[in-house]
């Protein structure tokens, strides 16, 4: 027995610094996670945030209200731009959350350790962007409440079903199973945490919450078992499916046969597209919150220069899509195509186009240099970039294939009015709103997780 | 059983590190107990086989749900397109099988992954809102980075002084009894 002690021990080398200095102990662990929520004292920026957040909720329901009352003749839409912002917006939306699932699936599987300080914000992110993205397609007919038999297939009184062989349903499909894995995936792994919380809650009210939250979790060696190995499952499957959300998305285009939307590249391009925005999304919002928060010590610079590599990765790849689109258009030879290519690039969308390139290509090459990934204010700055480059690649790639198709006399141009711009508004609010509530109430980091990363045999208490 | 023992759940030790818990758990079980838990704030590899825990089946479950998964998914279409409602839609076979994949895996993974948590919930019997070991005032540093060490009174081995001095040969922080 006791050999079998010195062995396990010797396997135990000091970990590569996954923390900063000063989290040595179980305790300091514990006691910074939980003092961000169990705490009478809220930082004023706070308020500040779910302010401006909860003002576009109030614009959102307004937009939503009026889309309802009046139909999507309110937006921007006209007949050869049948999708406007709600499927740009849907996209865009979808894609930032692929991110927190790559950062708790894939980095879990590749045991990439430095993932367990951000997996859970990222997580909480995924949530909340799916549902900003899952109400685009609810509220895109204007008439939600006629749609519902031709998304989901249940016995409604026409007898009829939805047409599986259409990449519609696929999405209804995929996006449903992403939001319900992700979510589940998320209060699992918060469960252990929230049992921390029960345990230091001072206020009965927040103590009978978190106990419910908690159901009960005690920390049994045999329920750790389980609960790894459910993890071990759930990243497993979770890995497969975040890449088959966003393909499924790119089917919706590639399927039609549009010129600029009818090519194989999508599926790769889409996915890399995602992780692309997503990890811009997440240092949008870790780098103001380690600050607020003072979690230098569990964000630290190796943590965002690790994500500023994996955006640079995901970029090269974005831009090999962009050239490969190019170069498929040219090679195809087919005119349609080749029109396509020269109108998004040189029509009247073409400042769009290259300010996509500018914005998805050519500012993020900043980030091969090492000061610039671990500089919170540039790597803040060129997030923020990627983001509105990624808008910008939906935009162009939905609108510009649409206005100008096989047939000149319907060409048209797309003007996003007041309430396009309002709906899309409305949805950051929602999501920040949420976002800085998740914040506030629950365990931000997964501190499990991250007391894992403590050489195993040095507690000092 | 005498009346002493059966008003306790059982007797729990506190350590100070993972690896002493680790230690104590191997040696609780070396001397014959078997009715035993640990408890930690963080996975330990290696304590649930140190007290007697031989792996979890889950994955097996895993794959059964991803076939039914499968299986629910694809037949589902296959009756609505093929059986319930047959739809000649461009001169396209009824019974469209690649275009059924995307759907077909969609729901492979709900069922699997939806199916694993609910598995593992029933198993490790939560939600569970009250617990004996609860009442072990210090028990909430189980959470925290207290780490423990539980006889049941229910071990055959178990008596209330022998184990209790047993304990504190392991070298504990503290022993304390567990209530009902």
């Amino acid at each position: 027995m006791s050999e079998q002690v010195t062995s396990t021990r010797q396997q135990y080398t000091p970990p590569p610094p996954e923390l900063g200095p000063g989290q040595t102990s179980h305790t300091s662990i514990t006691d910074k996670i939980t003092s961000i929520v169990l705490t009478p004292h809220t930082p004023i920026q706070w308020f500040i945030v779910v302010f401006i957040g909860l003002s576009l909720v109030g614009l959102l329901q307004v937009s939503i209200a009026y889309l309802l009352y009046e139909g999507i003749g309110i937006w921007g839409l006209n007949v050869p731009i049948g999708w406007g912002f709600a499927i740009i917006h849907f996209v865009w939306w979808i894609g930032i959350g692929h991110a927190g699932t790559l950062i708790s699936a894939i980095l879990l599987l590749f045991r990439q350790k430095w993932r367990t300080s951000i997996n859970r914000s990222a997580e909480a992110m995924t949530i909340f962007a799916v549902m900003c993205a899952g109400m685009f397609p609810l509220i895109h007919t204007g008439r939600p409440w006629l749609a519902a038999y031709w998304l989901f297939p249940y016995p409604n009184s026409m007898g009829v079903w939805p047409q599986f062989r259409s990449p519609l349903i696929w999405d209804v499909f995929a996006v449903s199973t992403y939001f319900t894995v992700s979510l589940v995936f998320w209060f699992l792994g918060m469960v252990p945490d929230l049992a921390s919380f029960r345990d230091r809650a001072q206020n009965r009210v927040a103590k009978v919450v978190y106990g419910i939250l908690a159901m009960g979790w005690r920390g049994s060696a045999v329920h750790w078992e389980r609960y790894e190995m459910t993890s071990l499952m759930l990243a497993g499957l979770a890995t497969p499916l975040v890449l088959s959300v966003h393909s499924v998305i790119s089917l919706d285009f590639a399927v039609s046969i549009l010129p600029g939307w009818h090519t194989t590249i999508f599926p790769p391009y889409f996915v890399a597209g995602a992780i692309y925005a997503g990890f811009a999304m997440v240092l949008i919002l870790v780098i103001p919150l380690r600050k607020l928060y003072g979690l230098q010590d569990f964000i630290t610079l190796r943590h965002l220069e690790n994500m500023g590599k994996v955006m640079l990765t995901a970029g090269l790849i974005v831009a090999y899509g962009y050239f490969m689109e190019q170069f498929i258009a040219w090679y195809s030879a087919n005119e349609y195509e080749v029109y396509m290519m020269q109108n998004r690039m040189f029509g009247p969308y073409g400042s769009f186009y290259w300010a996509l390139v500018l914005c998805n290509i050519i500012i993020p090459q900043l980030l091969w240099s090492k000061r610039v990934r671990r500089n919170t204010v540039w790597l803040m700055i060129i997030s923020i970039v990627i983001s509105v480059g990624m808008w910008l690649e939906r935009f162009v790639i939905v609108v510009t294939s649409l206005h100008a198709d096989f047939m000149p006399s319907s060409w048209d141009m797309f003007y996003p009015t007041f309430w396009d711009w309002a709906t899309y508004a409305g949805t950051i609010g929602f999501f920040l709103l949420a976002f800085f509530l998740f914040v506030r109430g629950m365990p931000l980091i997964a501190a499990h997780e991250v007391r894992t990363l403590l050489p195993f045999g040095k507690k000092g208490k | 059983m005498n009346e002493t023992e059966s008003d306790t759940y059982g007797l729990m030790a506190e350590f100070e590190t993972p690896e002493d818990l680790l230690e104590a758990a191997k040696r609780t079980y070396g001397k014959g107990y078997r009715t035993l838990d640990a408890f930690s704030p963080l996975p330990i590899h290696g304590l649930a086989a140190a007290i007697g825990f031989h792996g979890t089946n889950l994955p097996i479950l895993t794959f059964i749900l991803a076939l039914v998964g499968a299986i629910v998914g694809y037949g589902m279409q296959y009756w609505i397109h093929v059986i319930d409602f047959p739809l000649n839609i461009g001169g396209r076979p009824l019974h469209s099988g690649p275009m059924f994949i995307p759907v077909t895996f969609e729901m492979t993974i709900l069922f699997a992954a939806v199916g694993t948590v609910v598995a593992m919930m029933i198993r490790n019997g939560l939600p569970m809102p009250y617990h004996p070991v609860f009442n072990v005032a210090k028990f909430e540093r189980a959470s925290q980075d207290g780490f423990f060490l539980c006889i049941e009174s229910a071990d055959p081995l178990f008596d209330v002084e022998g184990t209790t001095s047993f304990l504190q040969d392991l070298n504990p922080v503290e022993v304390s009894t567990v209530e009902w």
